[in-house]
């Protein structure tokens, strides 16, 4: 076990990781760990635009972590319900910038859905992200959080790269959803 | 009717409409988990007051940031200013961004672009709801 701790630290040192967090999520938390990471952007990114742009992609992020959750955690290798949704989220500084990863279970009949709509986020240069967001914000529908199906388009705007994704089918209700988002300088 | 002010908090915007001068301020940061509860007051104000509003009325936003779950709502602000515009009253929304924040300056066309309504883009050196 020992052993492991320093192993741990290793691994976390060479990905060179700023933080790292495993559990469950409440509202309260999302903000204790966007002060850090604004607190650690601060001291380390000269950039403001570059802080500014981890932040808002941390945040939404976190956000659809909160609230796209199958409400499941792994326990001896057995998912089981919680009553606060679960998540995995790391955020590392990179010589070409920060990434910045997010997993979490989610409903299986919401991941065609989302495939498409990455999908059809990915395939589109950013002239026409910024219209396909203005079309999204101004077509007055909401989605239950208020969102409107506006994040993850804003988060693909201000990474200014790819979303790099991918879901692991668990069982015959859930999926594990990873999202790995570069924040390029 | 009475003025709506709201203190601001890491998560929401400091709000100050005032009924009297028909000058409106939302300052600071907009991203609560659920923006809906936050701005469902702001909309009913602006509901209440678009019934009698100032012939001149100025809403001042000043966003260090703000999440797409609080976009829409601010959306739907605007639309309510756009009903006081309609009937022949004046109004400006005065868009204010940080000197080295384009993407702010992005958002505030965006709405611009979507909006009836005259916008200014006003640069400045720091958002001051940071220190809120």
């Amino acid at each position: 076990m020992l052993q492991r701790i320093h192993d741990l630290y290793d691994e976390l040192e060479r990905q060179r990781v700023m933080l790292s967090f495993k559990g469950a999520l409440s509202p309260e938390l999302v903000t204790a760990l966007l002060g850090i990471v604004e607190r650690k952007m601060e001291g380390i990114e000269p950039d403001a635009r570059t802080r500014k742009r981890v932040f808002n992609v941390v945040m939404e992020c976190l956000q659809n972590l909160y609230h796209h959750n199958s409400n499941l955690r792994l326990k001896d290798g057995k998912a089981e319900s919680t009553t606060d949704p679960h998540g995995v989220v790391m955020i590392a500084h990179l010589d070409q910038g920060y990434q910045v990863l997010t997993g979490n279970f989610m409903a299986g009949s919401e991941v065609e859905t989302l495939k498409g709509h990455l999908d059809r986020i990915n395939a589109l240069p950013p002239d026409q992200l910024r219209e396909f967001y203005r079309e999204t914000l101004a077509d007055g529908t909401y989605t239950k959080n208020g969102g409107g199906g506006l994040g993850m388009i804003d988060i693909a705007r201000k990474s200014g790269g790819k979303l790099e994704y991918g879901f692991v089918p668990y069982d015959k209700d859930n999926a594990f959803f990873s999202l790995n988002v570069n924040v390029t300088t | 009717m009475s003025a709506l002010f709201l203190e601001g908090s890491p998560k929401t915007p400091h709000v100050n409409f005032d009924p009297e001068t028909g000058m409106l301020e939302l300052k600071g940061r907009s991203i609560p988990e659920n923006s809906i509860d936050f701005y469902k007051p702001l909309i009913d104000w602006l509901d209440k007051y678009g019934r009698s509003p100032k012939s001149k009325t100025a809403l001042h936003v000043q966003l260090e940031y703000f999440n797409t779950s609080s976009s829409k709502c601010i959306l739907d602000l605007f639309k309510k200013l756009e009903g006081v515009r309609a009937t022949g009253n004046e109004v400006t929304v005065l868009w204010h961004y940080e000197a080295d924040d384009e993407d702010m300056l992005e958002a505030g066309e965006d709405y611009a672009g979507i909006i009836n309504i005259p916008f200014k883009m006003i640069q400045i050196e720091e958002v001051d709801g940071k220190k809120q």
